[in-house]
């Protein structure tokens, strides 16, 4: 059954749009992908590139093979913003290959799969990332320090990198923060012998550490963030609660046992954290719609992030975490609805109460 | 946006907004700065007998009739209808149908006038003194005066005047809040007739027996705000301007009782439970009138605006202009609009044809050009939420739409579907454009297809379950008077045979009552057979 499109109101719309929302994200993870860019160099744009513009092929791809109208989907940007995230959480000298098996994982098994814009139950980035993580493990894990564009490789060198897997170039590889730690604890170190051995807040803030190719600098990224929220594209309820609940169960384990547990800002300024809090966990199409089911989800992952990276196997645990929640939301849409007018919760009109003196009470 | 004024920041309730709601451009200075202008009678006029919620009214003139001024031609029928009187004095020149000033264009039964320009008054109402008029007569007034709900609503006023027999009322609401964009009559009309309206106000609230009174405007008329804040009482009884926040649907009677009040009209009930009656700014002049000069509603005020429109103007019309006249008076079309709207943008009616006439419930015309309506392409859901932000209710429309869509009309009851109430934010704010207030008006019409047709049924069942209970009794009492009349004829036979025995005469006793007797006990279990089918 399909409902005739009614003569009806309302005859003004909003100027939001899918495509404008989508542009606005863009220009939100603008500085701290530029920024990333510039730190790692010629082999990170090329992977930039060929992981967005194989995201767009292959959405082009698929609603060509659906038979969807293609113009007006591959223009709304999503499929290019799906690719950037994808890329965003790729290690800067992985090879092409891996760029455009993520965005094919991605546009292909986690969004059209399930029948395309809207309809995805998983968060395509984290499915891809996360389905590289397990396969391609030493490719994933594989980290460069940013030496800026000028100090890096050139061009040449980088094409080599990039497209034909050379090992050429002498690069020093080194270890993320939270890998660098999660090995050290294992090896028995106590957090304050660690620390000395971590890049300090503010080359975490700035993105100055070795890392996935647009997660290292928290400031910028907390910076495009806040614009999401000031533009209203996005509500502070995930953000907020993913940061918190992370913040608040570092704040307690390493309350209780400094010497095994990473203190909070550490969390907070490590590995996707604030990537997945305002950028990766707020994907509409996978998150809960109300305010109080957005709490819920947003608190679960942040706990699940913790745990993960905490007693997990992987340093790491957004991709998961936040897969894990996706899952959960219809379960949580179904519970957690907001209340109607004029009921109570459950749905039940709200007690009639006559005024009871002659004229009525005053109120 | 205006600052609120220092007295409203010192009223907590200036802070209990809406949930939900959505904030469309207002596009208000369009028309707000032309003062109301009063059209010239027009060429015709076609005045349709609903104008109303309810029944429609009975015509009281027919053809090549002339009629006066604020002569009575429509009378309402039933209790909740309301009469319709000659907007100017004329020759009627049909009784038939015509189109209505609906999306449909469905021909409604309608009046055509052709005034003769003299503009005759007749007989006006008798006048009344609402200072020692008892409720009733004011009533009474306002219903013969054919006062319907001037914000749109058009539920007749007389009806929601005499609530006071059933509910205890203490506050009357004077919604001024005029919360659809372009919409600049009620806002003109409280700074050109703060005083009339204060008038028609405290005759309300005479009726209505309140005890004070509250003036709700949105912040952004601040103009219209000192205009009522001039007075602090209405006919005696205390009164008060209450700035409230300008954001879309303020206007909705139980919104706005939240905001002013901070309590919430159960679901299913009136605002009248909760003691408190929502009155439109526009309807207190229009009683004001009623009562003090005894003039019926004839005219009104109604914004023309939209870029479409050459002049933008706030015109005081007869009821029954043709739109095309209305349109013509303000300069005409600049362009050919986009839309042509009857209402706000938000709730109004798209019409086809301009020839449509002006009804009490208008409140604007609106000729829209295509840059100020949104484009037509739709994409998927992304459940991005907006929808379920801006609904003032608390529904999820996005879940109502893929339910409606997918036939599953219980499911969409289920979750709200009936509380809804069309005020068009889930559509304003949707990014991706998805028509969903427009899937639920669809739905909310079949539903209530469907539940005219199950009514049939059941009425039809009941009808029939009614005739069989009449006839089994008819059967029994058949069946009594029967057993009766056979127990008197055995008691006669007895009586005759024992007669026979004390006569001791041979002769044999009557045989026309025996035999008649099982004839009519079979044809009566054929009948009763006959209803038990
Ligand atoms: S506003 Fe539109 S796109 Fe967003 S959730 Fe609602 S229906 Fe879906
Ligand atoms: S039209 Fe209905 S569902 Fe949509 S916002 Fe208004 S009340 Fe909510």
């Amino acid at each position: 059954m399909t409902a005739p499109m009614l003569a009806s109101g309302p005859h003004t719309h909003t100027r939001f749009t899918v495509s404008r929302t989508m542009l606005t994200v863009s220009v939100a993870l603008a500085p701290a992908t530029l920024f990333g860019l510039y730190q790692f160099g010629w082999p990170a744009i090329f992977l930039f590139l060929v992981t967005v513009i194989s995201a767009w092929v292959f959405e082009v791809a698929c609603l060509w093979i659906a038979g969807k109208p293609i113009g007006p989907f591959a223009r709304d940007g999503s499929a290019i913003l799906t690719g950037w995230l994808v890329a965003m959480t790729l290690p800067p000298y992985a090879p092409w290959w891996v760029g455009m098996l993520g965005a094919g994982i991605a546009i292909i098994i986690a969004k059209h799969m399930f029948g395309g814009l809207g309809q995805n139950l998983f968060n395509p980035a984290m499915v891809a990332r996360a389905m590289l993580l397990v396969a391609l493990p030493v490719h994933m894990t594989t980290w460069v320090p940013p030496v800026g564009i000028l100090d890096g490789p050139d061009i040449w060198q980088a094409l080599a990198i990039t497209f034909a897997g050379s090992q050429e170039y002498d690069v020093v590889s080194s270890a993320s923060t939270l890998s660098h730690m999660k090995s050290q604890l294992g090896a028995g170190a106590t957090m304050s012998e660690i620390m000395p051995g971590l890049a300090d807040l503010e080359a975490r803030m700035i993105g100055l550490v070795p890392g996935s190719l647009g997660e290292t600098s928290t400031g910028l990224l907390l910076l495009g963030g806040l614009l999401l929220v000031g533009m209203r594209i996005i509500t502070p309820v995930i953000p907020l609660a993913v940061l918190g609940t992370i913040a608040g169960l570092a704040a307690l384990t390493s309350f209780v046992a400094p010497d095994r547990y990473a203190p909070p800002i550490l969390h907070l300024t490590a590995g996707s954290t604030m990537l997945c809090a305002f950028f990766i966990a707020t994907d509409y199409v996978t998150s809960p719609v109300t305010a109080a089911g957005k709490l819920i989800y947003g608190v679960a992952i942040g706990a699940l992030v913790f745990v993960i990276r905490t007693w997990g196997a992987f340093p790491e645990g957004v991709a998961f975490a936040v897969l894990l929640m996706n899952a959960c939301t219809p379960l949580i849409e179904t519970y957690v609805r907001p209340r109607v007018f004029g009921r109570t919760r459950t749905g039940k009109p709200l007690p009639v109460k006559k005024s009871k003196s002659p004229r009525g009470e005053k109120k | 946006m205006t600052l609120p004024s220092i007295a409203s920041l010192l009223r907590p309730s200036q802070y209990f907004t809406v949930r939900g709601g959505v904030h469309p451009e207002t596009r208000k200075n369009l028309s707000s700065e032309s003062a109301i202008e009063d059209m010239p009678i027009p060429s015709l006029l076609r005045i349709p007998l609903q104008q109303h919620i309810g029944a429609e009214a009975e015509p009281m003139v027919k053809r090549d009739d002339h009629v006066l001024k604020g002569q009575l031609i429509g009378k309402a029928r039933g209790p909740v209808s309301a009469n319709i009187h000659a907007p100017t004095s004329g020759r009627v020149i049909a009784v038939g149908h015509f189109a209505a000033p609906h999306p449909s264009a469905l021909p409604v039964p309608t009046i055509t006038i052709r005034p003769d320009g003299e503009d005759t008054w007749g007989p006006r109402l008798p006048r009344l003194r609402p200072e020692n008029a008892t409720p009733e007569e004011i009533a009474a007034q306002v219903a013969e005066a054919g006062i319907v709900g001037m914000g749109g609503a058009t539920f007749p006023a007389a009806v929601k005047l005499n609530l006071r027999a059933r509910y205890d009322l203490h506050t009357l609401v004077i919604n001024g809040a005029e919360c659809e964009p372009y919409l600049t009559c009620d806002d003109r009309l409280m700074r050109e007739r703060a005083e009339d309206i204060y008038d028609g106000i405290g005759i309300m609230a005479r009726a209505l027996g309140v005890r004070q009174i509250v003036v709700a405007i949105e912040s952004n008329k601040p103009q219209a705000i000192a205009a009522m804040q001039q007075f602090d009482r209405a006919l005696g009884i205390p009164s008060r301007v209450q700035v409230v926040p300008t954001q879309y649907p303020m206007g909705s009677e139980k919104h706005l009782v939240k905001t002013i009040t901070g309590r919430e009209t159960p679901a299913r009930a009136l605002t009248a439970d909760l003691g408190v009656v929502v009155h439109n700014a526009g309807t207190a002049h229009a009683v004001h009138l009623a009562v003090r000069y005894g003039e019926p509603l004839i005219s009104r005020v109604v914004t023309v605006s939209g870029r479409g429109v050459k002049r933008p103007a706030n015109v005081r019309v007869l009821i029954g202009t043709p739109v095309a006249e209305v349109l013509e008076h303000c300069g005409g079309l600049v362009e050919d609009p986009d839309r042509l709207l009857l209402g706000g943008p938000m709730m109004g009616q798209p019409i086809q044809n301009r020839r449509v006439p002006v009804v009490k419930g208008t409140s604007g015309i609106l000729a829209l050009t295509a840059a100020e309506t949104p484009d037509r392409d739709t994409m998927p859901c992304i459940r991005c939420g907006r929808c379920a932000q801006g609904c003032p209710v608390g529904l999820t429309p996005f879940e109502l739409n893929a339910r409606i869509q997918s036939g599953d009309l219980e499911g969409a009851v289920k979750i709200g579907l009936l509380d809804c109430l069309t005020c068009g934010c889930c559509s304003f704010a949707c990014p991706s454009n998805i028509p969903l207030v427009q899937t639920i008006h669809y739905a909310k019409g079949k539903l209530a297809e469907e539940e005219g047709r199950r009514h049939q049924q059941e009425e039809a069942k009941r009808l029939a379950a009614a005739r069989k209970a009449r006839e089994e009794a008819a059967a029994e009492a058949k069946r009594q008077m029967m057993a009766k009349r056979k127990a008197e004829m055995a008691a006669k036979k007895k009586r005759e045979a024992e007669a026979a025995a004390r006569a001791a005469s041979a002769e044999t006793p009557p045989d026309q009552a025996p035999t008649s007797q099982p004839q009519t006990a079979q044809a009566e279990s054929t009948r009763d057979g006959g209803a038990t089918q």
